[in-house]
């Protein structure tokens, strides 16, 4: 009886990490629009809430695409 | 009977049975999104079926999986891979009638691993392969899923506290959506792959391919083709289990939980793990009710569905075994198995349509709850 415990271990490490690092970069980009939408009620332009959001959400997109590579590639 | 008759009809089969696997499974890649009200239930299964043919293409390990390694081509004829489809199937149907999520994957391995195993004996199962590829994954996908989803819902609440309940709320609606779509790329990943390794299997028993070849490109289409238009046409009533009856979710909380059942399932696909996608996405959404609050779960739901899924393996194992059994004494076995399983697919076909749960009726049973959500939200 041989399992792999090593392919489940990295099944285990490449999905919390993943996970947790979408959830964390998701979350962030929305307290970036929320941020921006108090600065501009203040008056202001709001542009750092803005570009928070911007890059987090494209950084989770890259995650998921990179991914999805790995997939295809192999 | 004409042995490329005999193929045909269980490349026929097979396909029945990936559009039931599905019809079955609409729920764990769009319950989460119908029950917070971010997808409208028919463009979410739409977009479900759309997803599930693209990621039929995506990876074929888990089809290898099926098609060389869990029992020995060399043994087995289509006639026994016949009667363990046919096992399957019933399981399913039946299943899906009373409103359990089953495993539609399991239903197949306990299927074929039973036809085999009566027709040809106990060693030509590859038990290590078996255990390996599919009971240790079965056990452990679930429980990972769970705890990252877990985890994930904590981190996803604790961050977005101070967030603004509108923004919070519009933003997590397209998460979820997009968590969804992603679940269903990895519902094509794993369980459209079952069917070809299936139909890959047969071929290489009845000498088509050689042992050891992957799917060809005609059997992935069809399976996905197949998996898609039983997404599209299925599954209100599992919606409806595990979308409310289990949990009560939210939409931050349901992006957490698919996040963590779709990373799962890819990365699991991508190492041949064969794994339950009915399992994992509970396990995400069990988990995920736990990393909101402690009492976030209906245990006693869960532990229901903990027991059905207990049953699945030996359940659909016996019927198959006892299907392979008939199919294997010849034409007149296989023709007999193939009206049973048919007579059973009508009877509950016309059992379901006494009661039949349209896509409005979900809509409703969740508009309540949306309106809950929106306050849980705000506070």
């Amino acid at each position: 009886m041989k399992v792999d415990w090593a392919a489940l271990g990295a099944v285990f490490g490449v999905s919390i990490a993943v996970v947790l690092g979408l959830v964390l970069l998701f979350s962030v980009g929305l307290r970036g629009v929320s941020a921006r939408e108090a600065a501009r009620e203040d008056g202001r332009n709001g542009v750092n809430g803005a570009v928070t959001a911007v890059v987090s959400f494209a950084a989770c997109a890259c995650v998921v695409l990179f991914g999805l590579y790995l997939i295809v590639a192999a | 009977m004409d042995a490329s008759l005999l193929v045909v009809i269980v490349v026929i089969t097979a396909l029945a049975f990936d559009f039931t696997n599905g019809f079955h499974d609409t729920a764990n890649a769009m319950a989460t999104s119908i029950a917070t009200g971010a997808l409208r239930p028919r463009t979410a299964v739409a977009l479900s079926a759309v997803l599930n043919l693209v990621g039929a293409f995506l990876s074929v390990e888990v089809a290898k999986t099926i098609s060389g390694g869990i029992v020995d081509d060399a043994k087995i004829t289509p006639a026994i891979v016949f009667g363990g489809l046919i096992g399957a199937i019933v399981w399913n149907l039946v299943t899906w009638y009373v409103g359990l999520p089953s495993s539609s994957s399991h239903a197949l391995f306990g299927g074929l691993i039973g036809a085999t195993w009566v027709s040809s004996g106990a060693d030509a199962v590859h038990f290590t392969k078996v255990v390996d590829k599919v009971l240790v994954p079965a056990i452990a996908a679930p429980l990972v899923a769970g705890v990252i989803a877990l985890l994930a819902t904590f981190l996803t609440y604790r961050l977005t506290r101070r967030t603004r309940a509108s923004v919070a709320d519009k933003g997590f609606k397209v998460g979820q959506v997009a968590s969804a779509a992603l679940m269903s790329l990895a519902h094509g990943t794993n369980d459209a792959q079952k069917t070809m390794g299936i139909i890959t299997l047969t071929l290489i028993t009845a000498g088509t391919l050689p042992a050891g070849s992957g799917p060809p490109v005609w059997v992935i289409l069809s399976a996905g083709v197949a998996i898609a238009l039983g997404t599209y046409l299925g599954g209100w009533r599992i919606t409806h289990t595990l979308g409310k009856g289990l949990t009560t979710i939210e939409a931050p909380q349901g992006f957490a939980a698919q996040t963590s059942a779709a990373t799962v399932i890819m990365a699991s696909s991508h190492l041949g793990f064969a794994l339950s996608t009915t399992h994992v996405a509970s396990g995400g959404i069990m988990g995920s009710g736990l990393g909101r609050q402690r009492d976030g779960v209906r245990w006693n739901v869960a532990g229901r569905m903990a027991m059905a899924w207990l049953f699945t393996l030996p359940a659909a194992g016996i019927v198959g075994a006892l299907a392979g059994l008939l199919a294997g004494q010849g034409t007149y076995g296989v023709v007999l198995v193939a009206v049973l399983g048919i007579a059973v697919a009508v009877l509950v076909w016309l059992l379901s349509r006494r009661e039949p749960v349209r896509p409005e009726h979900v809509v409703d049973e969740i508009a309540a709850q949306a309106e809950t959500h929106k306050l849980d939200v705000a506070a």
